[in-house]
């Protein structure tokens, strides 16, 4: 039903080996490091369209719970939790506090949930901010510690010292976040989805709970958010408020925007090509934003869907005229 | 089956629908007449959920399920389509009609990221009932197809299959051959006595084309300003002096 063509196919499996390979390829350190955090992004972003793109409900929070499984990760680590126990429980505690936001937030609809949740992102802001025993206030939390090493049975332990190692870990829960995603959205649970997003009025009367299902597609979102910024936060080792601001949401916003909303490799493509243009332009400093400023009032007036939805849009209609080309071939 | 009893909308003051009291019975075709503004749609919107009612009861084989949501309602055997074509006109037809059957199974979060038996079960299940839908409709080569390449006539089509696509007991067809020709209203009349006989569930239709429903309807109730003026077969309407005051003139005799 949902299979893709077979140049589709090789193009995706070229991609994974490109991406299996990049340590050997990778110019520098510095650049590495761009990279760890784009795929961490990239994650964050796939979370971030499931509710907005795929469920059509803007969540200006989405930051937040990147932050809030920043932070999650850097209290539990630093009381001496192991990482791999904090890791789970940040993306949790993500979709825990997600679930309360959505009960208030979800009474309201379009532009007022956008509102709503951008206040609730701006709230969370200012607890990071003045909570200073829990959180550190402004100065953060610092000296966190690498991913514990996992023992394996003959080969030794399994440590996240290196780049290298620290890449392969965040590139294995990217896969998974799309292994996941690619399930839930291919089948009738993820048309519910795309059915609210298209016509909520139809979707309530065809039987799909929608308040419920938006429930399901936001602590999905947060779910995802939280690990991404609990892996963030031992890579980065510190924590401050500004993994928590709502710079952070507009970031993945404009990801998404570019890269392509309501497709899985859009969110990808854009958390990785936007901040490796924005190394590029290094050169022009502030005024790379005229630049991106610019690139977003384009691709929001002529390519809505972003980039890979504007391929995907020249796909579609190219089938939709060879539709048309053999319904009126079988009329005459 | 439907039991519909006094029931009244009042929007601010505005009294849509007035103490309002009409029955179903199986295997019937309703419909419901009244010039615009009569309350049809409201009438619908208060059965079927969309509204909540200010007073009265509806209730199907004697379940009350006055004031339930719209995906509840469902659930009892009771669909809808919409006055103007509604549709996920984003999605391909086959998934206009796979999303529509999602609450008779048990696809879940779980199953469907684990793909279970059951899921798989009910996968293919729902995709064989919208092949079946599908070929009802006469429309089983546009599986794949986006909305936007179907005809004005196909739309409506694919509408009322996404109504009949869980089994109801009962569907309300609000409008189903508003703005298309003769040729296209008739296939449509077939269709919906074709949903009688062949699908074994009982229609109820708001219409404004009166040749139609007088061929069609087994039973009319009449609308006028809300409250209802007239019920009864097609013959006893045509010569209702009260119907032919408010609404038909002389439409019908001439």
């Amino acid at each position: 039903m949902f299979t893709k063509p077979i140049h589709t196919k090789l193009f995706f499996l070229a991609l994974l080996i490109a991406a299996l390979f990049l340590p050997l390829y990778v110019p520098d350190a510095y650049m590495f490091q761009i990279v760890i955090t784009s795929v961490l992004f990239a994650i964050a972003t796939l979370g971030m369209n499931l509710i907005l793109g795929y469920t059509g409900q803007a969540s200006l929070a989405h930051g937040a719970f990147f932050g809030i499984g920043a932070y999650v990760v850097a209290i539990m680590t630093k009381a001496g939790v192991s990482f791999w126990i904090a890791l789970p429980v940040s993306g949790v505690v993500a979709a825990v506090i997600g679930f309360v936001i959505g009960l208030l937030a979800f009474r309201t609809k379009g532009h007022f949930f956008a509102i709503v949740t951008l206040c609730f992102g701006v709230i969370l802001f200012q607890v990071a901010e003045n909570w200073i025993e829990l959180t550190g206030g402004q100065n953060g939390i610092f000296g966190l510690d690498r991913p514990t090493p996992i023992p394996l049975p003959f080969l030794g332990t399994l440590e996240f010292y290196s780049q290298p190692a620290q890449y392969y870990m965040v590139l294995v829960v990217l896969l998974l976040t799309l292994f996941a995603l690619h399930r839930i959205i291919y089948s009738i649970f993820g048309l519910s989805f795309m059915a609210i997003r298209n016509n909520e009025e139809l979707a309530d009367a065809v039987g799909v709970n929608t308040f419920v299902t938006k429930m399901i597609s936001f602590a999905m979102a947060n779910f995802i958010a939280g690990i991404a910024g609990g892996i963030y936060a031992t890579i980065m080792g510190a924590v401050s408020p500004s993994a928590i601001s709502i710079m952070i949401t507009f970031n993945f916003l404009i990801f998404l925007i570019l890269g392509g909303m309501a497709t899985l490799p859009g969110a990808v493509v854009g958390a990785f090509v936007i901040p490796i243009i924005m190394e590029v332009l290094q050169f022009m400093e502030d005024y790379r934003m005229l630049f991106f400023g610019a690139l977003l009032v384009v691709v929001i007036i002529w390519f809505p869907m972003g980039f890979v939805g504007g391929l995907k849009a020249i796909n579609q209609k190219i089938i939709a005229w060879r539709q048309s080309k053999t319904s009126e071939d079988s009329n005459a | 089956m439907l039991k519909v009893e006094s029931i009244t909308k009042n929007f601010d003051g505005l009294i849509a629908v007035k103490d309002l009291s009409f029955e179903i019975d199986k295997g019937q075709i309703l419909a419901i007449i009244g010039p615009n503004g009569a309350g049809k749609s409201t009438a619908f919107n208060l059965i079927t959920g969309t509204l909540k009612p200010t007073s009265g009861r509806v209730s199907i084989n004697n379940n009350n399920i006055t004031g339930m949501k719209p995906y509840r309602i469902v659930t009892k055997g009771v669909a809808r389509t919409f006055q103007t074509t509604s549709l996920f006109d984003q999605l391909r037809v086959i998934d206009n009609l796979m999303i529509a059957y999602k609450w008779r199974t048990k696809i879940g979060f779980w199953n469907t990221l684990l793909h279970t038996p059951s899921w798989k079960k009910y996968q293919e299940e729902s995709f064989l009932r919208a092949m079946e839908v599908l070929e009802f409709l006469g429309l089983a080569e546009k599986a794949e197809f986006f909305i936007p390449t179907l005809s004005q006539e196909e739309q409506k089509r694919l509408a009322i299959g996404i109504a009949i696509m869980g089994k109801p007991e009962l569907v309300l067809l609000d409008e189903p051959t508003g703005g298309l020709i003769q040729d296209e209203t008739d296939r449509i009349t077939e269709l919906i006595r074709k949903i009688r006989d062949e699908q074994g569930i009982t229609v109820c239709v708001i219409e404004h084309k009166m040749q139609m429903i007088m061929d069609l309807a087994d039973k009319i109730v009449v609308l006028n300003y809300g409250e209802k003026i007239a019920d009864g077969p097609p013959e006893a309407i045509k010569s209702d002096t009260a119907v032919i005051e408010a609404y038909l003139g002389g439409e019908i005799n001439a």
